[in-house]
């Protein structure tokens, strides 16, 4: 049987895959953000925190990283209401996304802060920084200089887990792709497509990180690593 | 209506973990072997070969498994030959699964230090006694605690299954939970139940992770 593909078939769904790629790209963004933010706080309750603030901070990163993420989005969406705790799905794609994310990130910026020499921060005190001062520049910052491709990588794999979202009907890329395909019934293109473009979006995500890193970090560019 | 209790919840649900876990020794197994294979073209002299794997390891490792497994499944379908959910999930996560541990046991054959190759060469052993006897013995303990701690990556993989109609954990749970409406109670014991699988292996590949560490290995 001869198969021939049919790409054009796609065009007059151009406005549903730009609404697709942008919400991809909306919460790829501010995941990545809150994600992270959160991160430095469960890193440093984990390393710094009371013995029962310690256990809290473990058990959920160990829990996010051994369960999967369809089931922590289901979870959210379809467990939390069960308790009385109604969230609409857009919230219930962020708040799984960051959650995820902060698990992986505080584990990476865990080992990070871990590798700062401990007369650095000595060091910092007696110049009479205080201990937000040294804290800030003489630990976390250079941890995120040491763990930046890590942290790069990981917020990448969220990007590509959000996918998943679409189960929850978020309108992301792979709504969009099972959107259109249940119209123009062309599933081989349009997985296709949306496939290639998810690899795009992979690779415009390192490179811009990349060049924000080089920004950011510009000045630790001398320490030995 | 039938009533469901906590039991027979958690037996349904225990039931359907027996997949997951088929799923996963498949996706593992299928996914090692076409690894090993990707590994060695890896590492070939040949530039076709070379380029060839690091699109592959590319291609997969930046695209979501979601997408791979409609491609499989849906495309396969499209292009005429319709496949099971079965065959769909197992192909994907093998392909899936074959090119991260392609670039994890890449990582590991490079880490032995270049020396030692030339060492070898010169005191006249061939490409495959060298392989053999000095670069392979250190790579393989090299790699078997970033292997061990991919595994998990793979059970929680197998998750997606779900989507395409597989009935593994998570759509058991699914199921459960339109035919009770109990969705805290039935995402939480499958959450549990994915930990009860993940967490062991998960501190097996930290604890030989260390004990590579105490051996000064790394």
């Amino acid at each position: 049987m001869g198969v021939t593909l049919d790409f054009l078939t796609l065009l007059p769904y151009a406005s549903e895959l730009v609404r697709g790629l942008t919400t991809t790209v909306i919460l790829t963004v501010v995941t990545t953000l809150t994600g992270i933010a959160l991160a430095v706080v469960v890193a440093y309750l984990r390393l710094h925190g009371r013995s029962w603030t310690r256990f809290c901070m473990g058990s959920y990163v160990e829990v996010t990283r051994n369960t999967p993420f369809i089931v922590q989005l289901f979870f959210i969406f379809f467990g939390l209401p069960g308790l009385g705790i109604q969230i609409d799905a857009i919230t219930a794609a962020f708040l799984a996304m960051t959650l995820n994310l902060a698990a992986y990130s505080a584990e990476i910026l865990r080992a990070g802060i871990g590798a700062t020499a401990q007369g650095q921060l000595e060091a910092a005190r007696a110049l009479g920084m205080t201990r937000l001062q040294s804290y800030r520049h003489v630990v976390l910052i250079p941890a995120f200089a040491r763990v930046y491709p890590a942290l790069i990588s990981q917020s990448v794999i969220v990007m590509l887990g959000s996918a998943v979202v679409s189960q929850i009907s978020v309108f992301d890329l792979t709504y969009a792709a099972n959107f259109i395909q249940s119209r123009n019934f062309r599933s081989f293109e349009v997985y296709l497509v949306i496939t290639l473009a998810y690899l795009l979006l992979a690779f415009v995500m390192r490179r811009v990180f990349m060049l924000a890193g080089n920004r950011l970090f510009a000045y630790q560019q001398g320490e030995s690593r | 209506m039938i009533e469901f209790s906590l039991w027979d919840i958690l037996r349904n649900l225990l039931l359907a973990t027996r997949w997951t876990i088929v799923l996963s020794l498949i996706a593992f197994v299928g996914g090692a072997t076409v690894g090993l294979v990707l590994t060695f073209m890896r590492l070939s002299s040949s530039r076709i070969l070379q380029r060839f794997t690091s699109l592959y390891v590319d291609l997969f490792q930046g695209t979501p498994l979601l997408m791979q497994l409609f491609l499989i499944f849906f495309g396969a379908a499209a292009l005429g030959h319709p496949i099971s959910a079965w065959l769909a999930a197992s192909v994907a996560l093998t392909l899936f699964t074959s090119a991260f541990l392609c670039d994890i046991w890449r990582g590991c054959l490079e880490a032995v230090a270049k020396g030692q190759w030339h060492a070898a060469r010169v005191l006249g052993m061939n490409y495959f006694q060298t392989m053999r006897h000095v670069i392979l013995p250190q790579a393989l303990r090299l790699s078997v605690p970033p292997t061990v701690g991919f595994s998990v990556q793979v059970i929680k993989g197998t998750a997606l299954a779900s989507i395409i109609g597989f009935v593994e954990l998570t759509k058991a749970g699914t199921m459960l939970n339109n035919a009770t409406f109990e969705p805290f109670t039935i995402f939480t014991l499958v959450a549990l139940l994915y930990f009860a699988l993940c967490y062991p292996l998960s501190c097996y590949a930290r604890h030989l992770e260390k004990k590579l560490y105490d051996a000064g290995l790394r």
